[in-house]
């Protein structure tokens, strides 16, 4: 956890055109272009500052571009004038414009949405099991989990978009629905023994434990099969996705529960 | 004690004719499908524009524009009814909405109040302090103005969209002052956003026989002129002298179109007039013969053509330096009207069919492959309870579908993404049904008591767990634009459907297996 922040706060996020604003082109050539002398093309332009790299194979070109705020040239002109530079027979698979404002009212909504359903799981469990420990415990797994995808999105510099968002929102309600499992398992077991808490924890970990890992597999395989074939355009999302699983799966068994006891669940408040 | 449920087999038969009917339309293409019998349904799940290629803009109405030209109509306003009822006044100018005025002598102030009422709209308030009168618009006005310029808009906007040929656009208001438009398919979207964004407005006003030249050596313009730019910036003549007053404005016009003139065979874009227009326009025409009419869009000189003759016919031709296209785009303008304000783009995100076509390849190929591996997964693990769950994805991805077709939802990739990840989450409720039997059974319960119990315990965790997922994907579509909110719409179904398979289907399927077949020991 401190080390995703810790790359997070370093390193930062390779925030995509949804949350920036700005141009963003995928374009494919018939044979695949040399990039330097493309970079050199489009330098010479003068379009603001621009970004070229290969998207999923040697003959997709991905342009990003920058809107400059205070240049008179409009959106159409600036992919005007790099069509015009580019071959005629070129397919252009994605054009993608979002103004500095939209952006901005982007990455608010992102923001909004993802402390919202962090807020809105927090209550639901809060009650559902009748004590703020749990709510609080599986709150801070969430936290976790937000975080080290957030650490993930810095470390491999996939760009950060609304997509990424989903993925996020998405490994949240992956994660809760394991550390639901399990709580659900400790709720059961705490009106069925005497043990203590301790060991009750333990044994409701072991019991879901087989569970956890078999949904998981079952998870990670549809995802490595989307991952593998689903096409460039996903990728990003989908690989975010699997990081997800794999943290999520960890975080609800070595962390969401732990912490039941660390914040001081007493058993007797369950049985009054 | 387990048994079969009547009722559950009705229903789950039911569910299952029913899946079969919305998904029946799916097989077929588009224009096929209206040829359906009535009887079956003709709904079908919609692709999204990332998968069939098109354009989504968002476009913002720059209303202010169209208060501060009201602003500078009231200065007019206000200047006629002062003149008229012989006020002196000073220092009248506009505000943002609104104008002030000072009324030189204070004991008229409420004759010139009453004066400038009679002559003004409804919404425009009038307030005084000494001999200064402050006039504003109400909120109410400000917020018709808005909403009638953006609904005005919308209204050219599809004209102009219509015209274009885009098949089955979609054009709609969002929020106060913005307008999504959603061209699906399109081939040249760069074409349809320079339509959309032009304000057209077209002006006839008369040319001022005094050259530029001549103005700049005077150093200053002719009174009641401006300059203004030639459209084409390759032609002779730069820059015009234009005599300020509008004579008829594009509004006055009935028709237009491209054409070539038969003398000259270079394009021009015919036009005409409605009656009123044509009146006017035949009495300009008379009035200024062998004078040159300067014709303006967007306060750009399109055209100055001498006037040889008087024209009452209220027809004319435009002949600017046309191809066939600008030309094509002019009539289109011409005819779809001007808008009432600026408009620009905020947000574009065109996808070319062929990322289309290899989106939905590759989301296929995900999907099949992402099945078969959690398929035979499942049987390795669970041997003939693997098979119910593999015989509940299936069935999961039927209703799954059938449900998108029935609620005729867009499919976008993130969607066809969320449909895989079902595939692989789906199992989490039979999985938490079986790992559950499986641990009754090892406490020593009889088989049929073990099921029974399993289903029992489970299914208050299963409601629990994927009710927080639930959350997350309503957020998520309360939240998401176009693409996410497809993934949002592909999740919570799927999170739906797979709770009825696991609890209700399944439960069906292993009950008569063991009432049926009697097994002695489970292999689970």
């Amino acid at each position: 956890m401190g080390l995703s922040a810790f790359l997070f706060l370093t390193k930062n996020l390779n925030l995509g055109i949804d949350f920036k604003g700005g141009i963003m082109v995928e374009a494919k050539f018939s044979e695949a272009p040399n990039l330097a002398i493309l970079r050199d093309k489009i330098d010479k332009l003068q379009i603001g500052n621009s970004e070229i790299q290969e998207f999923g194979d040697s003959n997709t070109i991905l342009f990003r571009l920058e809107k400059i705020d205070d240049s008179n040239m409009t959106q159409e002109q600036i992919i005007q004038k790099l069509k015009n530079e580019l071959d005629d027979d070129t397919d252009y698979r994605r054009v993608e414009f979002v103004g500095p404002k939209v952006g901005k009212e982007l990455k608010s909504i992102a923001i909004k949405a993802v402390l919202f359903s962090l807020i809105a799981m927090f209550i639901y469990i809060w009650f559902r099991f009748s004590g703020w420990q749990f709510g609080l415990g599986a709150l801070v797994a969430l936290f976790h989990d937000v975080l080290s995808t957030m650490g993930f999105f810095s470390l491999t510099q996939i760009e950060f978009n609304l997509a990424s968002i989903a993925a996020i929102l998405t490994i949240a309600g992956y994660s809760i629905n394991d550390t639901v499992v399990v709580f659900d398992r400790i709720r059961e077991n705490l009106v069925k023994t005497d043990r203590a808490l301790e060991e009750l924890l333990n044994q409701s970990i072991n019991q879901t434990l087989s569970r956890t890992l078999m949904t998981s597999i079952t998870t990670l395989l549809a995802l490595l099969a989307l991952f593998i074939f689903g096409g460039e355009v996903v990728k990003g999302f989908v690989s975010a996705m699997m990081w997800g699983v794999l943290i999520g799966t960890y975080s609800s068994i070595f962390i969401a529960s732990p912490l039941i006891l660390f914040f001081g669940f007493k058993k007797v408040e369950e049985k009054s | 004690m387990l048994k079969i449920n009547k009722w559950n087999v009705f229903f789950v038969l039911a569910v299952c004719l029913t899946a079969i009917y919305y998904i029946i339309p799916n097989i077929y293409g588009k224009s096929e499908v209206t040829a359906l019998p009535k009887f079956l349904s003709q709904k079908q799940v919609n692709l999204g524009l990332d998968l069939q290629g098109g354009s989504h803009l968002l476009l913002e109405v720059d209303t202010k524009s169209v208060l501060k030209e009201k602003s500078e109509d009231l200065v007019d306003d206000i200047r006629k009814s002062l003149r008229k009822s012989k006020i002196k006044y000073s220092n009248l100018g506009s505000k943002i909405t609104g104008a002030v005025v000072t009324i030189t002598d204070p004991e008229k102030i409420t004759t010139a109040k009453n004066s400038i009422k009679e002559n003004i709209e409804k919404g425009i308030l009038i307030e005084e302090s000494k001999n200064k009168l402050n006039l504003f618009f109400s909120d109410e006005y400000i917020i018709d103005t808005r909403a009638n310029t953006v609904e005005q808009s919308i209204e050219v906007v599809r004209k102009r969209v219509d015209e274009s040929g885009t098949k089955e656009p979609s054009i709609q208001r969002q929020g106060e002052e913005r307008i999504v438009v959603q061209l699906p398919g399109i081939k040249n979207p760069e074409r349809v956003k320079a339509l959309i964004g032009r304000t057209a407005k077209l002006n006839f006003h008369m040319l001022d026989p005094t050259t530029v030249e001549l103005a700049e050596q005077r150093g200053k313009l002719p009174p009641g002129t401006f300059k203004a730019l030639n459209a084409d910036p390759t032609a002779y003549e730069k820059q015009f002298v234009v005599k300020k007053r509008v004579l008829l404005t594009g509004e006055r016009l009935k028709n237009a179109a491209a054409t070539v003139d038969a003398q000259t065979g270079r394009y021009v874009v015919a036009f005409e007039f409605d009656k009123k227009g044509a009146k006017k326009f035949a009495k300009v025409t008379t009035d200024n013969t062998y004078q040159r009419l300067a014709i303006l869009l967007d306060n750009k000189v399109i055209s100055a053509p001498q006037i040889r003759e008087p024209i009452t016919g209220g027809q004319g031709n435009i002949s600017g330096n046309f191809s066939p296209e600008t030309a094509n785009d002019l009539a289109v303008l011409l005819r779809a009207g001007s808008l009432p304000a600026p408009i620009k783009v905020l947000e574009e995100r065109t996808v070319g069919p062929s990322l289309g076509i290899d989106s939905i390849e590759a989301g296929k190929k995900a999907l099949v492959i992402g099945f078969i591996l959690v398929i035979v997964f499942m049987i390795i693990r669970y041997r003939v309870f693997g098979i119910v769950a593999d015989f509940a994805i299936i069935f999961n991805i039927i209703l799954l579908i059938s449900m998108l077709s029935a609620i005729e939802a867009t499919l976008t990739m993130p969607g066809i993404a969320g449909i895989v990840l079902t595939v692989g989450m789906a199992v989490d409720a039979n999985v938490l049904v079986f790992e559950r039997i499986k641990e009754e059974i090892r406490s020593g319960r009889s088989i049929l008591n073990s099921i029974d119990l399993g289903y029992k315990f489970a299914i208050k965790t299963i409601l629990d767990a994927n009710f927080t997922t639930l959350i997350a994907a309503l957020l998520l579509y309360n939240y998401g634009s176009g693409p996410i909110k497809g993934f949002a719409v592909t999740l919570s179904i799927g999170i739906l459907t797979s709770m009825f398979t696991a609890l209700i289907l399944t439960k069906l399927i292993v009950t008569f297996w063991v009432l049926k077949l009697k097994p002695k020991r489970l292999y689970i």
